[in-house]
């Protein structure tokens, strides 16, 4: 089993005649993910990687029995794209687009407020169930069917955690990328949720950084619940220079919340382990698993 | 991206915010001849930087004549101001703002931003206001209040009223100001708009009498009228010059130059530097869209820097950035370059082999690790 996709999730992409849309739609189909469709104005009735193209994600849908999306256009058109998709009531959309303004994501907000679709993103790597269904840029190489989840705001940390657990024999349930951005979709605690009821996910892996406080949200909920299964969490950025944002727009930490001591002494008191560097991740889990 | 005070006021008074009359001044002897501009009883001199603590740190001054202006100006201009945000180094001083000083009867604290949890904009509030707001309100976060504002109705101004209210303002509530506020917050794809102090003067009239914003750099296609304030904003040029090559690059005090794709990869590897007992030359993140030229520059930045005794390589490959990219992007600089750092590599995931592959053919002096706590610590050995 995996959360939010799995191998009945029928994908379309907006986008999918540009560039990265292109490359991106080929990876996705080559690994075996159901991609049924593109969505792109102007050129509805074509066909592009062998794909149906559509006007718009309402027609798409209603022709493809789409669930879910991969929006991968330029940041101008993010905001209205995310907003077609949740619209058109597609389930699960994943935005892959750096950059996009946060007044815009105000207002994708303010339409998720309005509908019951899970956004993942945007500046997120996507959604990866590992031989069941790949929605984003992640690469696949090392990933591998298992029992761990993972919840991410770091897109290449997660690759290298996935790569180490797989080389540990520790196989992926889901990893979900919950975007760089201090605005996104769903957040830590709606992947943790999710992670929680599903059967097949046996420990679950955070992988933080500072500012926001997607984790003191995280550790609040794992201390308000039974969560029954080992949370290993990293918070990465412990000697990032003060006030500076480091490469993602979330990473600058104000008004006292989000550095890395405070996130991770509440994950702490929360029962998640902490595993002090990247490379301790793996052994914290086999730990884990071992205790069990 | 950060507006200079001057500028946020020149913003704030196109929505009909009141401001004090102000002038801008790059000498001392403008400075004085500014005052009979402005024509008041007494004048105030701040110093224009984008950091924040300038209360504290001596860049406000009163002066009673416009000779005592142009003695303050002079103390300020053309040195750098070190206030509790700026670091050792201080901020120069390349302007000052001249303004009419006004008796103020109360002073309260004001800020818009975005809600993350919500994403609707959230106005904060605090009577609180001043100088010392930031010491106080971290020493007790409950005196900010905050009150969401998902849109202008009568019953979102009423609502307003109400909240005002619990910060101690009962008469008179500034609700029209405040909404004309919320829409140069939105309007101008602000990320942050502070008041503060947000003032009554003993007159009874409402007055911003200082304003910091803050402008999303990612909305700057659709604000041509900022773009003169883009690119400058604290980075130096080196920073400047990686983020026009997709390279997100901060310069920090050390000696091992890194680079690492992703942002929660590079963070964690100079987690790992410290943690080994080393220093890194900088930060970097190399994202998705930078192609091979791209990281090429972004190495020749590092190769550049006198500090940086060994390039410490941590690429976890993905996407459209596979290792093979970089080691590309690596050979082209080190071709071009006199100076052949050591390399310490770890080069993970897609194409990681070819990548590897690439670095010695072109022979980079290169030492190749399998795990990122391997090759950390050679780089941390290589530099000491």
């Amino acid at each position: 089993m995996s959360i939010f996709v799995n191998s009945d999730t029928r994908v379309i992409v907006q986008g999918m005649t540009g560039r990265a849309g292109t490359f991106y739609t080929d990876q996705g189909v080559r690994y075996g993910s159901t991609y049924v469709g593109g969505v792109r104005p102007g050129k509805g009735g074509r066909k592009h990687l062998d794909l149906p193209l559509f006007d718009t994600v309402k027609e798409a849908v209603a022709e493809t029995q789409a669930n879910a999306s991969l929006v991968i256009v330029p940041a101008p058109f993010a905001a209205n794209a995310m907003i077609e998709a949740i619209e058109a009531g597609v389930e699960t959309v994943v935005c892959v687009t750096e950059r996009v303004p946060q007044h815009d994501m105000s207002r994708v907000k303010a339409a998720l407020r309005q509908s019951d679709t899970m956004l993942i993103g945007p500046n997120s790597q996507g959604i990866l169930s590992p031989g069941q269904c790949k929605i984003g840029v992640m690469p696949t190489v090392h990933a591998k069917p298992g029992n761990v989840g993972i919840a991410s705001r770091s897109a290449s940390l997660t690759s290298e955690i996935l790569a180490q657990c797989s080389r540990a024999g520790l196989g992926q349930s889901t990893t979900v990328g919950v975007g760089g951005d201090n605005l996104h979709g769903v957040d830590f605690v709606d992947c943790l949720k999710r992670f929680k009821d599903d059967p097949e996910t046996e420990a679950v892996v955070l992988i933080g950084e500072i500012g926001g406080r997607a984790e003191e949200d995280a550790a609040d909920y794992l201390a308000s619940v039974d969560f029954g299964k080992p949370v290993v969490a990293l918070v990465v950025g412990r000697h990032a220079p003060q006030g500076r944002r480091m490469g993602h727009a979330g990473t600058v930490s104000s008004f006292g919340l989000g550095s890395a001591a405070e996130k991770t002494d509440r994950l702490r008191r929360a029962g998640a382990t902490i595993a002090v560097n990247a490379d301790d991740v793996v052994t914290a889990l086999v730990a884990q698993n071992e205790a069990a | 991206m950060f507006v200079s005070e001057h500028q946020s006021k020149e913003l704030l008074a196109q929505y009909d915010l009141p401001v004090p009359v102000s002038r801008l001044a790059r000498t001392p002897e403008e400075a004085e001849r500014r005052c009979a501009e402005i024509g008041a009883r007494k004048y105030v001199v701040k110093a224009q930087i984008t950091a924040g603590g300038r209360g504290l740190a001596g860049g406000v001054k009163f002066a009673a004549t416009p000779s005592a202006v142009a003695d303050e100006a002079r103390r300020l201009l053309g040195n750098p101001l070190v206030t509790a945000q700026t670091g050792a180094k201080g901020e120069m001083v390349t302007a000052v703002s001249v303004e009419e000083a006004l008796d103020l009867a109360e002073s309260y604290y004001f800020a818009f931003v975005l809600d993350t949890r919500s994403g609707a904009p959230m106005l904060l509030a605090s009577s609180e206001g001043g100088v010392e707001f930031e010491q106080r309100s971290q020493m007790d976060p409950s005196t900010v209040k905050s009150f969401l504002l998902e849109s202008d109705t009568p019953e979102t101004r009423d609502a307003l009223a109400g909240f005002l209210s619990e910060i101690g303002i009962e008469q008179d509530p500034p609700t029209g100001i405040l909404m004309a506020a919320l829409r140069a917050f939105i309007d101008n794809d602000m990320t942050l708009l502070e008041i503060n102090p947000f003032a009554r003067t003993s007159q009874g009239e409402w007055s911003v009498i200082d304003a910091k914003i803050a402008l999303d750099g990612a909305a700057l296609f659709r604000h041509p009228e900022f773009e003169s304030l883009a690119g400058k904003q604290g980075l130096s040029e080196v920073e400047m010059e990686a983020q026009a090559n997709d390279i997100n690059l901060v310069r920090m005090d050390g000696n091992i130059g890194v680079v690492v794709n992703g942002a929660g990869l590079g963070l964690a590897t100079n987690d790992m530097v410290f943690d080994a007992g080393g220093q890194p030359a900088n930060f970097m993140d190399i994202r998705t869209t930078a192609t091979s030229f791209d990281i090429a520059k972004g190495v020749s930045l590092l190769l550049e820097e006198p500090r940086a005794r060994v390039i410490l390589l941590n690429v976890h490959g993905g996407g459209m950035t596979a290792c093979d990219t970089v080691a590309e992007g690596i050979s082209f600089a080190y071709s071009r370059s006199d100076r052949k750092l050591p390399v310490v590599a770890r080069l993970a995931g897609q194409n990681a082999d070819w990548g590897i592959r690439i670095l010695k053919d072109r022979k980079i002096p290169v030492e190749v690790f399998d795990t990122m706590s391997d090759a950390v610590s050679r780089a941390v050995e290589l530099a000491s």
